[in-house]
């Protein structure tokens, strides 16, 4: 059979096949955005990238709530009655064409008047006149052309969003003035002595004052505010002594240019402080597509439909209480615990627990926040509201509230300490000797010394280590939030994993088949009767079995939520759950089903496996012999088993774990000196993921939303989780071995220090060259770890 | 006078000129979104005319 894709959305176009202009579409509501294109010559979408479009999804009724001012108000970042301005999240923004066909939305509507697409962000922000238009008929147009935006309680916020440049700032004031500083200095370096110099000097020197004010003021501010946070709880980090070393440079100049002894060190001054500030800047990489920050906000609906004596309405989410009648649709989120009414419920707790398959609910069931509703329409009444619903409680945990990083010593700041005592050592030894020697030349050398030493090197190590190897795992997609996750990584004994999801991939992949041996009509018969169905059940098992002729059916009949039915010459085939083929009672209550019954006869089951990741058993091979593991389950004990054959003995297996049983579990490990690293998946996981040391969380489609955590990592990277950590461990050394480096160079800067010849020039060349040579020493030392690792 | 100091604060004035101009330039976010505006120029062919003028390529199509 010759495979048809999609003209718009690239889908493989199988169970039905729409002609319209000579290009063929998998459905209906592809070729309606085909239509709408091409009616307003728009069709260049399809010309910078091949099958762009994605189908635009059944939303009757879904945004009912945007006609609501109060949220409106919310939604809108400016509204002045006639205008109105409003950034809308798109998931689905993906390629050149996107940003093609959302600019040009005035083309389809005459009212929107400006849109701008941030492809990072995958947002764009739409301008438009509120008297014929509206934000519903906006939300409404992006969905009809398969760009269906994103509202969670997220967007619920009031308050514009503040983006913090500072440091672009003060890198800018401070690179600023190291190049005019640099630029005034270079008479003094060459020409002391002649004439016009000795006339002018003054005038380059007060030029040079003026220029290093802002950066000691404006640009150091941070270095200053950190060294004295850390000394008041008793820390000797690493900005104590460099807010030492910058405060000696800027007076000791200042008292040189005042008293005319010499041209002071402020190059030295404004060069430190640019290179600090470049390598916080290179360390600060954020993935503006991921959110490592997120919490139930972000997958809850912002409004729900509320029935009061017949009556639908849209209320907010906050607004429900106890009591209240909601409607949920198809594909909406359960925002509450509460009792399913009536309806027929099969829900979906994937964002909950990371099971996959959707459970049935009967009216009178409870049901939980957080899942699904996967068929058709319900009705349920509110038991509690959202803050005291069973999944939503979990972020209430202090655990939520406490920043790692804070309880964290890095290894720059252990170093630090020492650093820092020999140093004022040094300094007080050498001006002692001086001190009887040639009292003159004291204060000069101890001023010098403390300039000299002044751990630039140092505290760029770490940032230049850790951003560049920052990226290079952002380049094979495992994205962590910060650079101090590398440390942390690196020092951690034990390993934790979530199974569903984590160790297992989300889609159930294989199926065993038990009962009587179906022959050679039935088999053709099956397969083509799940040809017909998109449940995803059928969708699994259809690419399970093996390929067959295509043959008409006389008959079919798909029944929601229980099976499908087919009639090929007289022999009637039902497949489907265990009640719908006739079968009393399912026995197999721990694993997923699908019966088959052929003429009234009951044939046998499918069950479906979730399969686990591929190499997975090579890995905790790997792992074992430095870490201890542990799986932390959710699930019943089904599979222990299994697990027990593939994993290495010594493996902790722990299943039927709720939430808070595995922030427990942590924390009770972590008192007894483990430093954990948890590997979750689900929202189940997220009070786990934020106790552990490191919470990693795999992702089958990085733009999907995954919970807080510190470090994403896409799942088809799995079974590279170990060559991750090494190359942690990697970075450690590098830095170890750049701290070398830069002794090195502090034993030659104290040595003219400590004699007392220290000249501004020899500062000038000396401080930039250690930066620069940890720099390249550490950039091309990561580089070759990065290589190892692809 | 000097030379020099013309010189010198010619050369300070065109200094602070562009420290400006950047300051702006990142005050407006203009440095936020550094992928879609390198997409962007290279739609001006590709722009709709609203006398709705058939372009080559939708003729083709249709």
């Amino acid at each position: 059979m010759e495979q048809h894709n999609c003209f718009h959305c690239g889908d493989i176009c199988d169970s039905e096949q729409i002609s319209y202009n000579e290009k063929l579409f998998c459905c209906n509501g592809c070729k309606t955005v085909y239509e709408i294109f091409s009616e307003n010559d728009l069709t260049c979408y399809y010309d910078l990238q091949s099958a762009p479009g994605s189908a635009p999804k059944e939303i009757q009724g879904k945004y009912d709530f945007l006609s609501q001012e109060n949220i409106i108000e919310k939604l809108t970042e400016f509204n002045d009655g006639h205008i109105q301005i409003a950034t809308l999240y798109i998931p689905h923004i993906h390629c050149s064409s996107c940003i093609w066909i959302l600019e040009n939305l005035n083309k389809l509507n005459k009212n929107i008047t400006a849109s701008q697409v941030n492809f990072g962000k995958k947002n764009v922000r739409i301008t438009y006149k509120t008297n014929q238009f509206s934000l519903k008929e906006a939300v409404l147009l992006l969905s009809a052309i398969g760009y269906e935006p994103y509202i969670s309680l997220d967007d619920f916020k009031t308050g514009k969003e503040n983006i913090n440049r500072s440091l672009t700032y003060k890198l800018g004031v401070a690179g600023f003035a190291f190049g005019n500083v640099m630029f005034l200095s270079f008479p003094e370096y060459f020409e002391v002595g002649e004439f016009w110099i000795e006339q002018y000097k003054h005038v380059f020197r007060w030029l040079m004052f003026a220029f290093s004010l802002p950066v000691i003021f404006y640009a150091g501010r941070d270095y200053f505010t950190s060294a004295y946070k850390g000394l008041r709880s008793g820390l000797l980090n690493i900005d104590v002594p460099i807010a030492l070393g910058l405060t000696v440079l800027f007076v000791r100049s200042t008292v040189e240019i005042i008293l005319d002894l010499g041209s002071g060190f402020f190059d030295s001054l404004t060069g430190l402080v640019f290179f600090l500030l470049l390598g916080k800047f290179f360390q600060q990489k954020t993935y503006s597509f991921l959110s490592f920050e997120r919490d139930y906000k972000s997958y809850f609906p912002i409004a729900i439909t509320k029935i009061l004596n017949g009556i639908e309405t849209p209320i907010q989410v906050y607004d429900i209480k106890k009591g209240d009648r909601l409607l949920i649709r198809n594909q909406e989120l359960i925002p509450v615990d509460g009792i399913l009414i009536n309806g027929k419920a099969k829900i979906d707790y994937s964002f909950v627990t990371g099971e996959s398959d959707a459970v049935t609910k009967n009216s009178g069931d409870k049901l939980y926040a957080g899942g699904k509703q996967t068929t058709g329409v319900i009705e349920m009444e509110a038991l509690k509201s959202v803050e005291q619903s069973y999944l939503t409680q979990l972020w209430s945990n202090d655990v939520f509230n406490k920043n790692k990083e804070d309880g964290f010593t890095t290894l720059t700041n252990t170093i630090s300490k020492r650093f820092t005592i020999a140093v004022l050592s040094v300094a007080f030894i050498a001006t002692t000797y001086w001190l009887f020697v040639d009292s003159t030349k004291a204060m000069n050398v101890f001023t010098a010394v403390l300039i000299i030493a002044c751990p630039c090197a140092i505290a760029l190590s770490a940032p230049f280590t850790l951003g560049n190897l920052l990226r290079i795992f952002g380049k094979l997609k495992f994205y962590l939030k910060n650079a101090s996750v590398i440390e942390q990584l690196a020092s951690i004994n034990t390993i934790i994993f979530d199974k569903t999801g984590t160790i297992t991939s989300n889609k159930l992949s294989s199926a065993t088949y038990d009962g009587d041996l179906l022959n050679a009509s039935e088999e053709l018969q099956l397969k083509n009767t799940l040809r017909g169905s998109n449940h995803p059940l059928s969708r699994t098992l259809y690419d399970i079995l093996d390929e067959h002729d295509i043959i008409t059916l006389n008959h079919f009949e798909e029944h929601l939520g229980k099976g499908i039915e087919s009639i090929h010459q007289n022999d009637t085939m039902k497949i489907g759950s265990a009640s719908f083929v006739g079968l009393e009672q399912d026995i197999s209550i721990l694993n997923t089903t699908v019966h088959i019954s052929s003429n009234n006869k009951y044939k046998g089951k499918y069950t479906f496996y979730n399969s686990y990741r591929k190499g997975l058993s090579k890995l905790f091979n790997l792992l074992k012999s430095d870490y201890d593991l542990v799986i932390l389950s959710g699930d019943n004990s089904g599979e222990l088993e299994n697990l027990k054959k593939l994993l290495p003995a010594k493996t902790k297996l722990i299943f039927n774990q709720n939430p808070d049983d595995k922030l427990d579990y942590i924390k009770y490990h972590q008192s007894e000196g483990a430093k954990v690293l948890m590997i979750g998946d689900g929202l189940n996981d997220a009070g786990a993921l934020a106790q552990s040391e490191v919470g990693i969380a795999i992702s089958e489609n990085v733009n999907v939303f995954s919970p807080a955590c510190d470090a994403i990592l896409d799942a088809s990277k799995f079974n590279q989780l170990y060559k991750y950590i090494k190359a942690s461990k990697q970075a450690i050394k590098i830095i170890k071995w750049s701290f070398v480096l830069s002794f090195f160079y502090n034993i030659i800067g104290l040595y003219f220090a400590v004699t007392g010849q220290l000249e501004p020039v020899i500062a000038a060349i000396l401080m930039p060259l250690s930066s620069i040579s940890i720099v390249i020493f550490t950039t091309i030392a990561t580089n070759i770890v990065g290589r190892k690792l692809e | 006078m000097s030379v020099i100091y013309i010189l010198l604060s010619i050369s300070i004035v065109v200094a602070i000129g562009f420290f400006i101009a950047f300051i702006l330039a990142v005050k407006s976010g203009q440095f936020d979104d550094d992928y879609t505006p390198s997409v962007r120029m290279l739609f001006e062919d590709e722009l709709v005319k609203d006398n709705q003028e058939q372009t080559i390529k939708t003729k083709q199509i249709n």
